[in-house]
């Protein structure tokens, strides 16, 4: 029996304290329920609440503990910090990950940790309670771990074995604003277990295909997590790192988690600032751009213009800088640059390309198919209706389509170093 | 005209689209009262006959993809206005054309299917994500649910893979039937009580701990300097607060 009223309390420090931990996906990992367990992953995510700011909760996601020998400016848990403190033990974790999952609150449990006396002995304590999980409870739900910079390989791999997904965040997009912000730590401490895990997933996956007994690894890939408006990055250089991270590392998923100011440090935004919640947005659609819409970062964001534009989306803006590209006729073009027209998204661009094969596609027709027509039509090819808008200058267009959209946030049109 | 009445299961519908072709049925409607209000029509009491409703079901998942095919048994469940109807008129569309259809997405037929389709899908996937189970003494995990569409045959199987060991009792709370789970099978169970209110007495003794916890949890992750209630409305419609522990007040 747990000890109620100090559990509650724990629970409410260290859930708060890895709230700013973006990451909530539970998808992309398959396990399957075996000999009547209790749970699986079934490949595709789900939210079972959402929070008053809008965000999902799939996984219970907590720390273990918030002490920490690390003095990260930008981190609720810094050393510093004057906040409770607060540990779990592995029973603890392990019995509210189960009760939750069980009354189905849960996708299953993301586990991270303040670094404690060492990270060997801080990683081997998460690795404890995913073996506990998956071997005592015979749990098959989702099981997000935090792989500790500075951990050793060989329990960074048996963290693998346990959990569907592993991420080490690099939190600061770049060297220097890391060691600006957190001069206990360096980029290497990051890239190292990267590397060793891409090198072990794809190795592990080579196995599975030859001996289809070989135990799962990490099924869910890797992610990473950066702060944005912390420091004075701009969106070229915080994307050439997600270009990298997904090129180079094979990351699942990249995160950009808006900095909240938590913290009077003066190298860091002052307390009150605004959440720079649009530019996050538009680097989140920009990562989409680039993984689901053939998109290059250097079509989106260039030296001439090293930031994304906060009015518009990055995709209309390419759209307006490109304007040689268009008109699409949608009857004729190819699917990749159906998919480049504002308006028109992955799953409907698919659609477009279905149905025209039965007919001609008119303009009537797009708007019963879930397109954004009001948004679309400036970059369409009809026969007839294109006259219309084809004298407008990208400039009018703009303010056309700005004018559609009532955004909510346009008080915080800012992207927060600046006002400092 | 005609006027079918079926028995309010799909393999009714699909003995219906047997007897249509059959009898060469021209002009019908489809009504699940039982009766017709259009008085130039006479009804028909369409008897379910599983090996006719087998043979169109063949002829259907021929012409169509196992997505197709599966779009148009999701309608079903709709609840939305003329279920039967459209699909009949889908139905008609797919056994006349040589090629398969359901790409012609820009006629109102096909539309109208997927975007019922769409919608019991969204429902399933709400009601995987919303039911709240609650433990009894006699260790049943117990939840209620009211959703939009009727969807607790579908998600049936997400359930029992998920939870095998455990047994477990989803209530749909609008049709007064629910789902029971006894460690080997699902089936269905007809009942019509108003909720387990009954009071402490009936929950385990952990029960209520393991839900103010999760109140606090829920409280607690929520970051106060991005407060957007309109997104936090539009993934958890109001009208589902009633059944989600978190959103439960006085516990």
């Amino acid at each position: 029996m747990l000890l109620s009223e100090r559990v509650m309390e724990k629970l409410e420090i260290l859930a708060d304290a890895a709230k700013y931990d973006v990451s909530c996906a539970s998808g992309q990992s398959k396990r399957e329920n075996k000999n009547k367990g209790i749970g699986n992953s079934s490949g595709f995510g789900i939210c079972h609440a959402y929070t008053e700011d809008g965000r999902c909760v799939s996984l219970l996601k907590i720390l273990l503990t918030n002490h920490c020998i690390f003095d990260c400016a930008y981190c609720v848990s810094r050393k510093s910090n004057d906040i409770k403190r607060a540990a779990f033990t592995v029973e603890e974790v392990v019995d509210i990950t189960i009760s939750f999952y069980r009354r189905n609150y849960i996708e299953g449990l993301f586990l991270s940790s303040g670094i404690f006396s060492n990270p060997d002995y801080t990683m081997e304590r998460l690795v404890r309670i995913a073996k506990k999980l998956r071997k005592e409870e015979n749990f098959n739900g989702y099981i997000h771990l935090k792989a500790i910079p500075g951990a050793s390989d060989e329990l960074i791999r048996e963290a693998g074995l346990y959990a569907d997904r592993l991420s080490v965040n690099v939190e600061m997009p770049t060297e220097q604003s890391l060691k600006l912000l957190a001069p206990d730590k360096n980029h290497q401490d990051v890239i190292r277990p990267m590397t060793f895990l891409k090198e072990e997933i794809a190795g592990r996956k080579e196995e599975k295909k030859i001996i289809k007994k070989a135990p799962l690894f990490a099924p869910a890939g890797q992610s990473t997590q950066m702060v944005i408006g912390a420091t004075k990055e701009t969106d070229l250089e915080i994307l050439a790192m997600t270009d990298y991270f997904y090129g180079k590392m094979n990351l699942r998923r990249v995160c950009y988690s808006g900095y909240v100011p938590i913290s009077t440090d003066n190298r860091l935004p002052a307390l009150g600032t605004p959440v720079p919640i649009i530019r996050e947005n538009r680097l989140y659609q920009a990562d989409w751009l680039l993984r689901f819409y053939g998109f290059k970062v250097n079509e989106l964001v260039g030296w001439d213009q090293p930031d994304l534009d906060l009015d518009i989306d990055p995709k209309l803006a390419w759209a307006l800088r490109n304007p040689e590209q268009f008109p699409v006729d949608i009857n004729t073009a190819d699917l990749e640059m159906i998919k480049r027209i504002p308006g028109v998204g992955v799953k409907s661009a698919q659609r477009i390309v279905q149905s025209r094969r039965y007919r001609r596609l008119k303009p009537e027709h797009l708007q019963t198919m879930g397109i954004a027509y009001n948004r679309a039509k400036y970059f369409l090819a009809f026969s007839t209706p294109f006259s219309l808008h084809k004298d407008l200058t990208q400039e009018q267009i703009k303010q056309q389509i700005l004018k559609l959209q009532q955004s909510k946030y346009e008080k915080n049109f800012s992207s927060q170093i600046t006002l400092f | 005209m005609i006027t079918l009445a079926c028995d309010g299961t799909f393999e009714g519908w699909l003995t219906a689209l047997f007897d249509i072709y059959e009898y060469r049925f021209t002009d019908v409607e489809f009504s699940s009262e039982g009766v017709s209000a259009n008085m130039f029509s006479t009804t028909r009491q369409v008897t379910t006959d599983l090996l006719k409703a087998e043979r169109v079901k063949k002829g259907l998942k021929q012409r169509l993809s196992q997505q197709g095919y599966q779009q148009l048994y999701h309608t079903f469940f709709s609840e939305i206005e003329n279920a039967e109807q459209q699909m009949w008129l889908f139905a008609q569309y797919v056994f006349a054309s040589k090629i398969n259809v359901e790409g012609d997405q820009r006629n109102p037929v096909v539309w109208n299917i997927l975007k019922a389709a769409q919608m019991v899908r969204r429902e399933s996937h709400r009601m995987k994500a919303f039911v709240r189970f609650q433990l009894t003494k006699d260790q049943i995990y117990y939840a209620v649910v009211e959703p939009d569409c009727d969807v607790l045959t579908l998600i049936a199987k997400h359930f029992s893979d998920r939870y095998a060991d455990q047994r477990w009792l989803i209530y749909d709370d609008k049709r007064k039937y629910g789902i029971y789970y006894d460690l080997n099978s699902v089936s269905v169970v007809e009942m019509t009580f108003n909720e387990l209110s009954g009071g402490v007495e009936i929950w385990d003794d952990k029960e209520l701990f393991f839900q103010q916890l999760w109140q606090r949890y829920f409280g607690s992750v929520n970051i106060k300097a991005r407060k957007n209630m309109k997104l936090h409305l539009q993934h958890m419609p109001k009208r589902y607060w009633r059944h989600l522990t978190e959103k439960k007040t006085g516990l």
